[in-house]
């Protein structure tokens, strides 16, 4: 018995649950970290003075790919303070999709410097509202200032099929980057 | 645009794989008050089941998965509530993070009685790489299969 996990980032809104929704078997859940005043040195609770503890919650669902093979897909929290959460949903994960609203770019960002920080295989996918994609993938790249080697592809959250072929560009892309060599990993590196 | 910087990276990936309460936690601070198991019968909050840890036995990633020992070492009905949820929910194959999140307990709480249940023999855990590792190619593959299948 095997599970396995892949990350959805991206900014608030963009459509994370939606696009994980579309190809799980539940109905996405949700489960709740408690950061405690112990971890307010690593993360920022600047903005919530008042609170000593802070709930952050992650929706995630499930695709049972063989009968002993099982894919998660995790949100990543909306809050992107709240890294120790973070670091927790990327620890041996396949990759990530990054969803991206190009009527608001930046809200992405946080997401892109996280993965690339940590060496995550990561695509960006492109969530076109109503179907309609306004700009080409290379204006998109240089918008976001991504390398060539980064997979841009459109999607339709709503859609199991397009969700599905973003998942499957993410893994051809996560096993080219394997055969490519390691990654540049933080922490300790498994062999 | 403006924001594309890196400054939040001080608590980010280099921070490593150490969680909340990972790290200079008082850890196990509560567990000389808990009484010896078999006899914790009180339906208590979540984080005092813990005995006031926060740090699992096991790193236990959040996909790991778990399932209820077909013979458990000891009688079910003299366990905690939540023991006996836990036992219930996995008689099918659960990952850490939907025992926490149909359980309603906070993820880091549902790590540590996992962890602790797996230690009495209660749970089996299935998690077939260490939680910092990422997939080989070879599971890469399966999955890619399995998803062109779906």
């Amino acid at each position: 018995m095997t599970s396995v996990k892949i990350v959805v980032g991206g900014g608030f809104g963009v459509g994370k649950t939606t696009f994980v929704g579309s190809v799980s078997e539940i109905q996405p859940l949700t489960t709740e970290a408690v950061m405690t005043a112990a971890s307010a040195g690593i993360d920022d609770l600047t903005a919530v003075p008042d609170k000593t503890t802070t709930t952050v919650a992650m929706d995630f669902g499930r695709v049972t790919l063989e009968s002993d093979l099982i894919l998660y897909l995790f949100g990543t929290p909306g809050q992107h303070r709240f890294w120790f959460m973070w670091d927790d949903l990327v620890r041996g994960a396949i990759g990530a999709v990054v969803l991206v609203d190009t009527r608001r770019l930046a809200d992405c960002f946080a997401a892109l410097d996280y993965f690339e920080e940590s060496g995550l295989p990561y695509i960006v996918g492109v969530n076109g509202f109503h179907g309609e994609f306004t700009h080409t993938n290379e204006e998109i790249r240089e918008a976001l200032t991504i390398g060539s080697e980064i997979p841009i592809v459109q999607v339709d959250a709503r859609s199991r099929e397009s969700t599905k072929q973003a998942l499957i560009v993410l893994v051809q892309h996560a096993l080219q980057m394997q055969s490519a060599g390691p990654a540049p990993a933080p922490g300790p590196a498994w062999t | 645009m403006v924001d594309h910087g890196r400054q939040h990276f001080g608590a980010g990936p280099a921070g490593g794989p150490a969680g909340p309460g990972r790290s200079g936690d008082p850890g196990w601070a509560g567990e000389q008050s808990q009484p010896a198991h078999g006899d914790r019968r009180s339906l208590v909050r979540p984080y005092t089941v813990t005995g006031g840890r926060t740090r699992p036995r096991y790193d236990l990633a959040i996909e790991a998965l778990v399932s209820a020992a077909p013979y458990p070492p000891r009688d079910v009905t003299t366990l905690t509530p939540e023991y006996r949820a836990i036992m219930d929910l996995c008689r099918s194959w659960r990952s850490v993070a939907e025992v926490s999140a149909l359980l309603r307990l906070p993820l880091g709480v549902a790590r540590v009685i996992i962890a602790d249940m797996a230690h009495e023999g209660l749970l089996r855990l299935h998690q077939s790489r260490p939680a910092d590792a990422q997939p080989d190619v070879r599971l890469l593959e399966r999955v890619l299969s399995g998803l062109r299948k779906l």
